[in-house]
């Protein structure tokens, strides 16, 4: 086994693990603590696939700016913890089915499923930042104007959100 | 140099994502729910590029740097709507969400 095969293994474990550990976490900030973990093992298996720029940006963007924003909110509102759920019998056995189905999905992809085992391709074109550039300049120049677009749209939506509502709506 | 085969990649993203949507189906927490939410984005993400890797091409891995993009602002307007909520109900439980029932 070499030291790729090792490196890919501790990272789709730690990845699994972790993410595990968002879901099971009852505290809060445990679990975004725990997506920050799964965060970086997705960054490792990033650059175990050549993708330099993109794991810098998933740690960046993803680990740096939205969890520290979770963490935020997660104190600002101060909601540690689940609540004791009030399980009623209909919720609670149409999720138990839609589990199972998960479940029986994944454990049919990991018995059954083969992808072609076709040779990877030799050279890493995601590897520098050149192809990036010029893709985001030429093939997808709409969507990035349009994407610039969004983001404008969501600062907006964000601020008029977030603005006290001053009325009698406001006593909960 | 790519050690492991593309099976083993789309494994750990099928893995995350069904990890991801349990987490939406048993969590409580509207915040925990959303946090599962960007799991199951992250795996995407992840069968994106390893597919593009295994291919040779570009396009995968450009769809990713959107995807980061969006998940950005979603995670801005997703996270003023909890805390708008938060402010009317006094609770993120999704039990306590329940104006429309009845």
């Amino acid at each position: 086994m070499g030291t790729g095969q090792i490196l890919f293994n501790a990272f789709a474990l730690l990845t699994v693990v972790s993410a595990a550990g968002v879901v099971l976490n009852r505290n809060a900030v445990n679990a975004a603590l725990c997506l920050l973990l799964s965060l970086v093992g997705v960054s490792g298996l990033f650059v175990a696939l050549d993708a330099y720029l993109l794991a810098f940006l998933l740690l960046l963007v993803y680990a740096g700016a939205v969890v520290a924003l979770f963490l935020f909110i997660i104190m600002l509102l101060d909601a540690r913890g689940d609540s004791r759920p009030v399980l009623h019998r209909l919720p609670l056995a149409a999720r138990v089915i839609a589990t199972g189905l998960v479940l029986g999905g994944v454990a049919s992809f990991l018995v059954r499923g083969r992808l072609p085992e076709g040779r990877a391709a030799t050279t890493a074109v995601g590897a520098a930042l050149k192809p990036y550039a010029h893709q985001l300049f030429t093939t997808y120049l709409l969507p990035v104007q349009v994407l610039g677009f969004l983001l404008l749209i969501a600062m907006i939506g964000v601020i008029v959100l977030s603005r006290r509502p001053d009325g009698p709506e406001d006593a909960a | 140099m790519i050690s492991a085969s593309l099976n083993a990649y789309v494994a750990v993203s099928v893995l995350l994502f069904a990890i991801g949507l349990l987490g939406v189906l048993i969590r409580r927490n509207t915040l925990v729910v959303f946090m599962c939410l960007e799991l199951m984005l992250v795996a995407a993400t992840l069968a994106l590029v390893a597919f593009s890797r295994h291919n040779g091409t570009m396009d995968g891995n450009v769809l990713v740097f959107f995807i980061l993009t969006v998940a950005a602002a979603e995670v801005a307007v997703g996270l003023a709507l909890i805390v708008a909520l938060f402010r009317r109900r006094r609770t993120v439980q999704l039990d306590g969400l329940n104006t429309l029932r009845n």
